[in-house]
């Protein structure tokens, strides 16, 4: 009996497998992309050597002052020398443990949450959100239970910024919920009430708001009454971008079909049962891109407080710059600044990528 | 709208009566005194003037003001809180009473002085707008400079100065305008522009970002006047006493001698009559002021003459080397003047 073997698969045509192929196939597809491929590696052969040697090569690493920048590139000694004030602005040094001590309880406390099979979650979480608050307010700025006091003005560098954008994205969030849920509220005076909120908080540009709290506040209030800087600051932040993740957030809720809300009616629960339970776990689930959008755009804004003199992290890098004994450092504070700050942000995105996959159920395709 | 109107009023007056509920005499002193520190509005950072060091320490010519009426009123010099401002926030800080004294190079006009109801305590530094150029050009006086390209700092009154400087001169320039310090130095440095104006001042600190310093040369011509000074609320003249006699110590002192290192000794035994009034070892001078008898030691000894002070923040003994000029003693050759405690 004879059976019929196949011939080997012939090897696919050389010119469609391997390095060559792909190049062909993705870098020069025409005279059009092969034009354009190749300025795209002048540019790259423009701007990354002479970076690379600015940057690494050329730089200078160790050092104390000055005087030990002899190379032609960067002097990372400044960024050396004032690393403490940059991550910590004026905070005593001899306190800065507080600081570090509420970075890493924010850390383990945040961590249970991340283990799915932690019971009683939700409760903990809870509990957590109410807690920390108070114990970071505790050990940053002190002055019961037997810490000393460190006032708002001597905070600065990272640690402000994290403040801010902590704090702002914390009150910002339940805020900008529940006006999105005001604003599709079906009682006329909280619906108008937080149209009207909503839209002027995004009509007015946050340098305003900041540069109001500031500037203005301090003249119409009774004499005496002296609001912290920070908290002014805080709570322009907070109702600033409440207002964009309202709207955000509105947005989800727009995209849960009508069934919904009608099925989790005819269940026979109450407003707020059908929206904590049904509409809202669906809704922010699809919102999660623009909100972590939303928080990215917060946390770059709290460089804006430079314009009403506190220190936070670019501001710290800024003042530095004047002090004499390192003038001209300017290029080394802000590329650190931006490095710092693309970390942060990336971390950012990646988390809201995950998450995302997380909860990506039931809408798959 | 009438509503609107109503509204504003009622703000409007709001303000002026915050504004004006400050202004009653020893309001101020009375309420330092209480709290124990001076609170003290200073730049968020300009070289020599205000900075903090490696460590978070405040220093600098402005600050040094600061520290010298803590000197004065308590004794000592650390007792002062320091409110970082920006140019535009100044002015409300002072007057919303956050700050009970302003030194952040301001410039003294007539506008500010009688329009914002602020009172300049004194001059502690007399600035002017000058100019930076490559030694290599062989330029030795502004005259020099026709048909010169002249990178300018943006700023209000910066390029007005220059046009009407260059047009009363009779001489030609092209202006580049950058809007920070550090464009600007490395456009000098590059070669795009001749020669950098800006306040004398920032030009010293301008010339050490260049990669060569030495190379570079702040010509002698002032072409504007620039006085700046510490700042109070107007309608309070005992703390605005308390702090111009602060200064004016501090340029006594330097007249009379009296530095820091020699000021103990001389408290204790002094032959020279200006002296022994000015220390407090004769008379009761500190008392019309409200201030301790020993205030104008205190001042010079934890914070030096004007002269130290001048050389520790931003002359010989400094990074920017500025020299005395204008800011030398009346009877050196400059304006620095005081009158006499007596």
């Amino acid at each position: 009996m004879q059976t019929h073997t196949f011939k080997p698969d012939m090897p696919p045509p050389n010119q469609s497998i391997g390095a060559v192929a792909w190049l062909r196939g993705n870098l020069f597809s025409g005279w059009f992309n092969s034009l354009l491929t190749l300025f795209a590696l002048y540019l790259v052969w423009l701007i990354v050597p002479p970076l690379i040697s600015w940057a690494f090569i050329n730089a200078d690493w160790v050092g104390t002052t000055r005087a030990d920048c002899t190379s032609e590139g960067a002097c990372w000694v400044f960024i050396q020398q004032r690393f403490g004030q940059f991550m910590y602005g004026f905070y005593p040094s001899e306190l800065r443990w507080r600081v570090d001590l509420t970075v890493i309880l924010a850390i383990v406390g945040a961590v249970p949450l991340f283990i799915d099979a932690m019971p009683r979650k939700a409760r903990y979480g809870i509990g957590f959100l109410v807690v920390y608050p108070l114990l970071a307010y505790w050990l940053l700025h002190g002055g019961f239970l037997g810490l000393e006091t460190v006032e708002t003005s001597q905070w600065g560098g990272l640690t402000l910024t994290l403040v801010i954008a902590a704090v702002g994205i914390a009150g910002a969030l339940p805020l900008g919920i529940m006006l999105a849920l005001g604003r599709r509220s079906e009682m006329p005076a909280i619906r108008v009430l937080c149209v009207t909120f909503i839209e002027f908080w995004r009509g007015v540009p946050l340098i305003t708001v900041l540069f109001m709290s500031s500037v203005m506040l301090p003249l119409f209030l009774p004499e005496g009454m002296n609001f912290d800087k920070l908290v002014r600051a805080l709570i322009g932040v907070i109702l600033f971008q409440s207002a964009y993740v309202a709207e955000v957030v509105r947005g989800g809720l727009q995209a849960i079909p009508k069934g919904q809300y009608e099925a989790a009616s005819a269940m026979g629960l109450g407003y707020w049962r059908m929206m904590g339970l049904v509409i809202l776990p669906q809704a922010l689930k699809l919102v999660i891109p623009g909100i972590v959008n939303t928080f990215i755009a917060l946390f770059k804004d709290t460089s804006l407080v430079i314009i009403i003199g506190l220190f936070d992290l670019l501001n710290s890098i800024k003042q530095a710059t004047t002090d004499p004994a390192w003038l001209g450092m300017a290029t080394e504070g802000y590329v650190f600044a931006a490095l710092v700050f693309w970390i942060f942000c990336f971390g950012m995105s990646r988390y809201s990528m995950h998450l995302e996959r997380k909860l990506d159920t039931g809408h798959k395709r | 709208m009438k509503m609107a109107k109503s509204a504003l009023a009622v703000f409007t007056t709001a303000a002026v009566l915050g504004v004006s509920s400050f202004a009653q005499a020893g309001a101020t002193l009375d309420a330092v005194q209480k709290k124990g520190f001076v609170q003290c509005g200073i730049s968020d950072g300009l070289p020599g003037f205000s900075y903090a060091d490696d460590k978070g320490n405040y220093m600098g010519l402005d600050v040094d003001v600061c520290r010298a009426v803590a000197a004065a009123l308590f004794g000592d010099a650390t007792k002062v809180k320091y409110s970082p401002l920006t140019a535009k926030e100044r002015f409300t800080a002072l007057q919303s009473g956050e700050v009970d004294v302003l030194s952040r190079n301001t410039t003294w006009t007539s506008s500010r002085d009688a329009g914002l109801g602020l009172n300049f305590a004194g001059v502690n530094y007399y600035d002017g707008q000058g100019f930076l150029v490559n030694k290599k050009l062989g330029v030795t006086t502004a005259k020099d400079l026709d048909g010169a390209t002249v990178c300018i700092q943006a700023g209000t009154t910066t390029e007005l100065n220059l046009s009407d400087y260059f047009r009363a001169n009779n001489l030609k320039f092209t202006p580049i305008t950058y809007d920070t310090s550090d464009e600007s130095a490395k456009s000098l440095e590059s070669g795009r522009c001749d020669v950098l104006t800006s306040d004398q001042s920032q030009l010293y600190a301008q010339r050490i970002k260049l990669g060569a310093p030495d190379e570079y040369v702040v010509l002698p011509e002032v072409i504007s006047k620039e006085p700046l000074g510490p700042v109070v609320r107007q309608g309070d003249d005992e703390w605005f006493n308390i702090v111009r006699w602060s200064l004016f110590a501090m340029v006594n002192a330097e007249e009379l001698g009296i530095t820091s290192s020699n000021v103990e000794e001389k408290s204790k035994s002094t032959g020279n009559p200006d002296v022994a009034r000015l220390l407090g070892s004769e008379g009761q001078y500190g008392n019309d002021l409200k201030l301790p008898p020993d205030w104008a030691v205190q001042i010079v000894k934890q914070v030096g003459n004007y002269g130290e002070s001048f050389d520790r923040n931003v002359g010989a003994g400094s990074e920017l080397k500025i020299e005395r000029g204008l800011n030398a003693l009346w009877n050196n050759g400059g304006l620095q003047y005081a009158p006499p405690v007596r």
